[in-house]
């Protein structure tokens, strides 16, 4: 486990994330706005939001990859200003090296550590067998499937034990069922290493089931809504009444943005039992 | 039933040039065409024969050769250089791109009156020749494999904390190996075509191609024949080499 001198924690102040646009009118388009985020350590914090309301943008911030924007993010109390070993990442497609195998991928995110040979091959050998491929270590990724690439990915992105690991929509390009897969996978993990991890995705459901805090953003610029705490313990359980309350309670800042969803309404007033809901009750925004 | 397929289909390749010699030799024998310059395919083996026995061929096929590896080597290695400050330094790019890619335009033969006032006839002159072969395909293959590196590997270096030079050495130069080895192929086969080429046109000295034109010169069509076959093999073989050094370096580098 990451051995911590000072605080780990994360604060994220975005006060303003503008990009030159030809197509507006004052020629930038500001894509975030006023978004203020403190993660203390070891938290999983979701973000969720449509396509377009900026949390990509958001990551790349805390990333260090972009670092014009007004505002200031710190970890651990010193300014981020460009990428480093102590935040780590997963995108959305898998980015492993197609010349290299498994276990060299993983390695990529080892060659500028500050660890010996054997170190590192004994790091390398720990996140394989953490993401469950022992046997596929010298597997190239056109050999393996998208979930297994996926999982390797996100061995590299934990292999420096960074303070945060940030993961894009990380489950976005797999199927349904490998979706769920890896999803109680990175549960399991996030469990047993306890390293700080802000996820974005568009999916309500896995934002809750993966979450201590559920972020819901809204775009035009990209804000925060509101933020949702899930005081539920893990392992989560897709099937728990209080479960889907939570989620259906996030959902309904998408479905109605000004209308609460049918598991708000409180059991009396409901006619029937199963899944009816009155039409007059629920109005869908698209 | 399933051996005589087997056979079938590895030998019906055959049929064709099979059918052919016979039809050859079955002119020449029963003299249908009557014409002082065909020979028959015995003629052309007996001529063969003489010229391995002689050490005649292997002195002009080893003449070409050596030109031809010299102006490969001395065209891929300048080709590899340019293409990769083309590929890599996009200042570079903007100021002698343009030039590259109008003097790459100019057809290859078009440069022989120039290098003959140049260089002369002689052996110089040709590899000057070659190596103008071999250097615009991989000049012009190197720089795009190194373009077209993926932006998104080029991200994870980024993360990661690699150097440019690292960026390079790891990530740019794997993603382009595929198209710089097909540079380099193309480069082989231009310059043995071009070696050709180059003993029609700067005629001074010894090769496959002077013995052809000697052959032709004194109507000697077996000379002529037996040269082609010679030609042939040589470049087969070096194809050959090419796609087997290929398939290795594709396994290497796990595709």
């Amino acid at each position: 486990m990451t051995s911590t001198v000072t605080t780990d924690d994360l604060h994220i102040h975005v006060a303003s994330k503008r990009f030159d646009s030809s197509q507006s009118t004052d020629g930038s388009l500001q894509v975030l706005q006023d978004m203020d985020l403190q993660l203390p350590p070891g938290e999983f914090v979701s973000i969720v939001g449509a396509s377009g309301c900026g949390k990509s943008t958001l990551l790349r911030l805390v990333l260090g990859l972009d670092t014009a924007y007004d505002g200031a993010i710190t970890l651990g109390g010193e300014a981020i200003s460009g990428p480093g070993l102590d935040r780590g990442i997963v995108f959305q497609d898998h980015r492993l090296f197609p010349w290299l195998t498994v276990e060299q991928n993983i390695g990529v995110g080892l060659r500028n550590a500050s660890f010996n040979a054997q170190q590192k091959r004994h790091l390398i050998a720990e996140h394989v067998a953490l993401v469950g491929l022992e046997g596929f270590e010298k597997s190239f990724p056109h050999q393996i499937s998208g979930g297994m690439a996926q999982r390797v990915a996100i061995a590299r992105g934990l292999v420096n034990r960074p303070r945060v690991l940030l993961l894009d929509e990380p489950f976005g390009a797999l199927d349904a069922l490998t979706r769920a897969r890896l999803q109680a996978e990175l549960q399991r993990i996030w469990q047993k290493e306890r390293i700080t991890m802000l996820l974005v995705t568009h999916d309500v459901e896995e934002a809750v089931f993966l979450g201590d805090r559920v972020v819901v953003m809204q775009p035009h610029p990209g804000r925060i809504r509101r933020i949702v705490p899930v005081n539920l313990p893990h392992p989560r359980n897709r099937s728990d009444p209080e479960f889907i309350r939570v989620r259906d309670d996030v959902l309904a800042d998408f479905l109605a943005p000004d209308r609460r969803g049918p598991s708000d309404v409180p059991p009396t007033a409901q006619p029937s039992a199963a899944i009816g809901f009155s039409s007059e009750r629920i109005r869908f925004a698209w | 039933m399933r051996r005589n397929q087997a056979f079938t289909r590895r030998w019906r390749g055959l049929a064709v040039p099979f059918a052919a010699i016979v039809l050859w030799a079955l002119v020449a024998r029963l003299d249908l065409v009557n014409s002082a310059l065909l020979v028959s395919p015995a003629k052309v083996l007996d001529t063969g024969r003489e010229l391995l026995s002689s050490g005649v061929l292997w002195l002009n096929l080893r003449a070409s050769l050596a030109r031809e590896l010299t102006g490969f080597v001395i065209g891929t290695g300048s080709g590899l250089v340019l293409g990769g400050l083309l590929g890599l330094w996009p200042r570079f790019n903007r100021i002698v791109g343009p030039s590259f890619n109008t003097f790459k335009q100019i057809s290859l033969f078009a440069w022989i009156p120039l290098i003959s006032v140049w260089f002369g006839l002689g052996d110089v002159a040709k590899v000057v020749f070659l190596s103008l072969a071999a250097l615009v395909p991989v000049v012009v293959n190197t720089a795009d494999g190194m373009r077209s590196t993926p932006a998104t590997l080029l991200e994870v270096a980024r993360v990661y904390g690699y150097t440019r030079a690292k960026t390079i050495w790891h990530v740019v130069l794997p993603s382009a190996a595929p198209a710089i080895f097909t540079g380099v192929y193309l480069a082989l086969v231009y310059s043995w075509l071009a070696t050709i080429g180059a003993e029609y046109l700067l005629v001074s000295g010894r090769g496959v191609g002077n013995l052809l034109i000697e052959g032709s010169e004194h109507f000697r069509m077996d000379l002529v024949l037996f040269g082609m076959v010679a030609i042939g093999l040589v470049g087969w073989l070096m194809n050959a080499s090419a796609r087997t050094l290929e398939r290795a370096l594709a396994r290497r580098l796990g595709r």
